[in-house]
Formats: C-alpha cells, sequence, structure tokens
C-alpha cells in the first residue's frame, strides 16, 4: 500500500501532515531547489554565529549605548503594541462583525502597511504628524505636542507598521470563532459589548496574543519608519536596529552583537508562537 | 401565558410562513425533514432571523417580534448547548441574570439553585469540556431557565447524545419541561422525542403546516408521506364512496365508511404476502414486484413496487418460505379491518 487514503481523516492532523503523502523515489528537480532555499535562508544567520566575537560579546553588551538601545527598543514596542491593541482589536472586530459599505475596501487599507516599504510609511507619517502635517500643526497648537523625532514618534512609527499583523490576526481569530456562542449569550439577554467581552475577547484570546507577539516582534525591527519619521537620536529615538546600521559602518563586532540579540529575540518568539505558526495547519 | 405568532421567512428559493399558538405550560414540538424551515422558525422567534413582511410575534398580548434579541423574555437551548468553552458550569447559568441586572452573589445563588435542581450540584465549577453530553444539556437547559424565560425555545435537544442517553435524558427533560409554566417551543426531526416532549405536533415540511395535532392522533391519522414514514405506516391518497376506497386502480374495502377525498393508512406489519392468489376472504388484493428487503428490527421489511407502493413487514421465516428475492412478482393483502381511512 502506497498511500494512505481518506480512510483516517483529520487524524493526528496537527503533528502529522505527512498523512496521507504518495511515497516514493524523491524527485531533484524539486529537492536540489529545495536545499539550495534551505542554506539560503539558514547560511546567512549562521554567518552571524560564526563571526560573532564571542570572547568580548560580554562587555559589548554591557556598553551604555547597547543597553541603552536594547531598553528604548524593549520600551518603545512594547507600547506600541499596547496601541496595536487598543486600536486594532475593536477595529478587527468591527471588520470582522459588523456589514458596512465599503468593508472589502477598508480592509485592503488596513493591509497596506504591511505591503508599504517602511520608508514610504514614514514619509506619510512626516507628512500628516510633522510640525507642518495636517494634524501635526494642530497637535502643536492645540497640545504642544510634536511628535517626530521623539520617542512618542517612534512608537508611532513602530504602530504604524505593525498594527496590520495584529489586526490580520485577531480578524482571523474572530472569523474562525463560532458566531453561534455569541447568539447564545444574546438570547441570555447581553448586549453587544457584553458579549464582546465577556464571550468574543476570551474565546479569541489566543488568536489576540499570537497577533501580538507578531506584532511586537515586527515592532522590535522596524527601521525604515523609525529612522524617517523619528530620527537617530541615542537614548531617544536609536533603536537597535538603527543602532545595528549606524554600527555598521564604524564597528562592524558591535553591529554583530546587536544583530544577535535581535536574531535571539527572534528565534525566543518562534519558539513561542511554535504551534501556532510554525506546524503546518 | 400564551404566544401567537405568524411567523414569516422569505430567502431566495425559500419562504416560512407558519401560524403557532401555544398555550401557557403547553409544549409544542415543531417536527419537519432536514430543510423544512424548522430551526429558522425558532430563530425568528428568538430574534436572531428577522421575520419577512406578514410577520409578527406577540406574547401575552404583547409584540416581541419589536424587541432586539437580549430584551426578549425568552431562554433558548441550542442544538449543541453552546456552553461557553471558558465559564464554568455554575458561571454559564450565572451569565444570564448578570447580563440581566443581577448581582454576582444574586447570579451565582440562582444559578447553584438551578443547577441542584438538574442534579448537578456537584459539577458546579467543571468546564464544559469537562461534562458528558447529558450533564451539558442539563447545563444548557439551567441556563436558559435562569433568565426566567416566558418563552422556551429548544433546538434539536437531543440530537447530540448517543442512544444509551438520549434515552434517559428524554425523560427527564419532559419532567423539568412538565415544571416550566411558560409556553415551549422545541424543534425535533425525531418523532420519538416530539411524542415524548410535546403535547402538540406541528409538523413542517417545505416551509408550510401540513398536519398539527396531538401526538397520538397525528400518529394514528398522517396526512404526508413524510409523517407515515415517521410513524411507520402505509398512507394513500384515495376517493371513498362508502365502505370502498379507490387509491390508483386499486379498490380497498375499510372498516369506516366515508364519502370524497380520503386518507388509507396502514401498518406495514398487517401487510400479507403470497406467490400465487390467495383464495377465500383477503380482499384488498393486488399484485406487487419486490424492490427491496432489509432487515427491520427483529421483522424484515419488503419493500414493494407495483401499481402502488408499500412496506411489508414479515417474520424472517416467512421470507424464507415465500423465496422472496428483488423482481419478484408477489400477491399483496391487507384486511379490511387493519385499515385506518379518514377524510383528506
Amino acid at each position: 500500500m502506497t498511500t494512505t487514503t481518506s480512510t483516517a481523516p483529520a487524524r493526528r492532523r496537527d503533528r502529522d501532515p505527512g498523512q496521507g503523502a504518495v511515497t516514493g523515489r524523491l524527485p531533484w528537480v524539486l529537492l536540489v531547489p529545495a536545499l539550495l532555499g534551505l542554506g539560503f535562508l539558514v547560511l546567512p544567520l549562521a554567518g552571524l554565529l560564526v563571526r560573532a566575537p564571542w570572547s568580548t560579546l560580554g562587555t559589548r553588551l554591557a556598553e551604555p549605548q547597547v543597553l541603552e538601545a536594547l531598553r528604548l527598543s524593549l520600551v518603545t514596542a512594547t507600547l506600541a503594541t499596547a496601541v496595536c491593541l487598543l486600536l486594532g482589536v475593536p477595529l478587527a472586530w468591527l471588520l470582522a462583525r459588523v456589514t458596512f459599505p465599503g468593508r472589502r475596501l477598508v480592509r485592503a487599507l488596513v493591509t497596506v502597511p504591511l505591503v508599504l516599504p517602511p520608508v514610504v510609511g514614514g514619509v506619510a507619517l512626516l507628512l500628516v504628524f510633522g510640525r507642518r502635517g495636517l494634524a501635526g500643526q494642530w497637535l502643536e497648537a492645540a497640545f504642544g505636542i510634536t511628535l517626530p523625532f521623539t520617542t512618542v514618534g517612534v512608537v508611532v512609527a513602530e504602530a504604524f507598521v505593525a498594527m496590520p499583523f495584529l489586526v490580520i490576526s485577531v480578524e482571523g481569530a474572530l472569523r474562525a470563532a463560532d458566531q453561534r456562542f455569541e447568539e447564545a449569550a444574546a438570547t441570555l439577554g447581553a448586549s453587544r459589548l457584553v458579549i464582546f467581552r465577556r464571550v468574543t475577547l476570551p474565546l479569541v484570546a489566543p488568536g489576540i496574543v499570537a497577533g501580538a507577539v507578531l506584532c511586537w516582534a515586527r515592532a522590535l525591527g522596524e527601521f525604515g519608519a523609525t529612522i524617517t519619521f523619528a530620527g537617530n537620536f541615542p537614548g531617544r529615538t536609536q533603536t537597535m536596529p538603527l543602532a545595528v546600521y549606524l554600527a555598521l559602518e564604524t564597528e562592524p563586532e558591535a553591529a554583530i552583537v546587536l544583530s544577535l540579540v535581535l536574531l535571539a529575540v527572534s528565534v525566543i518568539i518562534l519558539a513561542g508562537l511554535r504551534d501556532r505558526w510554525v506546524t503546518a495547519p | 401565558m400564551t404566544l401567537h405568532a405568524r411567523l414569516v421567512v422569505t430567502r431566495p428559493a425559500f419562504r416560512l410562513d407558519i401560524e403557532l399558538h401555544v398555550g401557557a405550560g403547553e409544549v409544542v414540538a415543531l417536527l419537519g425533514p432536514n430543510g423544512a424551515g424548522k430551526t429558522t422558525a425558532l430563530r425568528a422567534l428568538a430574534g436572531l432571523t428577522g421575520l419577512s413582511e406578514g410577520g409578527h410575534i406577540e406574547l401575552d398580548g404583547e409584540p416581541l417580534h419589536t424587541l432586539a434579541v437580549e430584551h426578549r423574555p425568552i431562554g433558548m437551548v441550542f442544538q449543541d448547548y453552546l456552553l461557553f468553552p471558558h465559564l464554568s458550569a455554575l458561571d454559564n447559568v450565572a451569565f444570564g441574570p448578570r447580563c440581566r441586572g443581577a448581582s454576582k452573589a444574586d447570579a451565582r445563588r440562582v444559578a447553584a439553585e438551578l443547577l441542584d435542581r438538574v442534579g448537578l450540584a456537584d459539577k458546579a465549577t467543571a468546564r464544559p469540556r469537562h461534562l458528558s453530553g447529558g450533564q451539558a444539556q442539563r447545563v444548557a437547559l439551567a441556563r436558559a431557565l435562569a433568565v426566567r424565560p416566558r418563552l422556551l425555545l429548544l433546538d434539536e435537544p437531543l440530537a447530540a447524545l448517543d442512544a444509551h442517553t438520549r434515552l434517559s435524558v428524554r425523560s427527564r427533560l419532559r419532567h423539568d419541561l412538565a415544571g416550566f409554566d411558560g409556553a415551549t417551543v422545541l424543534v425535533t426531526h425525531d418523532p420519538l422525542d416530539a411524542m415524548v416532549l410535546a403535547d402538540r405536533l406541528i409538523v413542517v415540511e417545505h416551509g408550510a403546516i401540513v398536519q398539527q395535532g396531538a401526538p397520538a392522533e397525528v400518529a394514528r391519522h398522517p396526512r404526508t408521506d413524510y409523517v407515515a414514514r415517521l410513524v411507520g405506516l402505509n398512507l394513500y391518497r384515495g376517493t371513498a364512496a362508502g365502505r370502498q376506497i379507490k387509491v390508483g386502480e386499486v379498490p380497498f374495502n375499510v372498516a369506516d365508511p366515508l364519502e370524497g377525498p380520503a386518507f388509507l393508512a396502514f401498518s406495514p406489519a398487517a401487510v400479507a404476502l403470497y406467490r400465487t392468489r390467495p383464495d377465500g376472504s383477503p380482499r384488498n388484493l393486488w399484485q406487487g414486484v419486490i424492490e427491496g428487503i432489509e432487515r427491520h428490527g427483529d421483522s424484515v421489511r419488503v419493500h414493494l413496487g407495483g401499481p402502488i407502493a408499500a412496506f411489508a413487514d414479515i417474520t424472517p421465516a416467512a421470507l424464507a418460505d415465500l423465496d422472496l428475492t428483488p423482481g419478484r412478482q408477489v400477491w399483496v393483502s391487507v384486511k379490511a379491518t387493519e385499515t385506518h381511512a379518514y377524510p383528506a
């Protein structure tokens, strides 16, 4: 028997995607590019590990500039994620649960920052929130707030780029969740807000967590929009990616060390999400 | 407490239009095949599906269809119960009272009382996934009753249970429903559930009511093929003249005199089969063709074609004696005393 047919559908589907696969000799036409592709993805990371100045790693990590960039990165990425959660979860709910004219257009607009070059995003933010920008003028006049080239600006840039990840993830979870639970809650007398808070949110909590982690990782790695909108001031707007880029020109070894830190963070996130994202459905 | 409703729901290629009157303490079952519109009717009562032009619902003289779902005085038990997976059994039951303004302590007290009443006091802290099907069903009923509804809606309340549990849960549910003083509408495709649980049956097919009445009445005098199949009778429509009903070309002698269009029903067990034309008394006689043979409980069910289609239940011994095989011609007869005839 060369195939296991549909006699065992859905069995251990999450653990063993090989069920039902045809066995036989592997065609080299597929195998060779597959291995090349794997190497292409893995080798640069291996290079980073090989060239890392392991002996001086400790002292370099303890340098105030590195610590400062790391701290700023963690703080801004976390704040950006909080902003995304606050605005993105209701937005995802709106897209998933409320029918309104132009919903498809809105969904398309939400995903624009996903494909937009981050630098363009930064320019756009400058045009709107810059001191002479549409909203920026008003913010400065009314509240004395200026966003560009400030730590808050970093948060704004990161949130702009990272929010689509959260919205898409949460919207997907909302669509996958059984809406009949919400109907059951309605028959028990729950208003839409109560349903959202007491039924919907708990049901899609895993999706929200996954979205938030993904969002946080994207914010942590943000470069283009940040440097365009918030600049590159150590201690104020210079996050890890910016520090890596800057260090590469002056101190390549420091760049490697900073890169290692970001790599480690990425690996930790992947490990934490492995059941959700890495394993094929 | 009474429910008066005309439920009209129009969809592309489907229209539901049924009148529903349910008295206080009465249990009415909507019975019908899949896709007949039963669940749509229930959802319309709950407000989960909007009524179309001409539809209205009145409960105790007040319009119900103008209220949003969350403001209707209803309790609903869903087909697979839909207990909130993240809440304990107690908090599931307390959810309704809480939403309707009770304090947390009061809601929990009401919930604990209800869980106690359905015999699940010891499962109060259990999450739904740790409850058996029967237990989940009782928690769902307790949750629906916790809001003190005036109209109780049950959607296939026993469909998710295995045959063994079903038996005990069914009689328990009957007991619980008897203790509810509001109007109850339940939807099922299982005639046994309907007969045991309901005071009155409403048979719905293709979005319209085809028959209604007390369970015994519906079971004795089916008016559509669907109902006849459900209750296990052969059913024909014919024209009566005195003690004779003509079904197609076949004349039947019946016990009850009738005139005009009439239904004729008889049990498959009342049908006798012969290899050769029998002599003597049986008058309701015709020649049929065997189309299929299947096991049916302790007996054998023979599907007959020919001038009129029928089912016959015979013993396995008779099957062997008669040497019946599909395609064979047989003589079919029914005693007049075993038929029911009633006006169509």
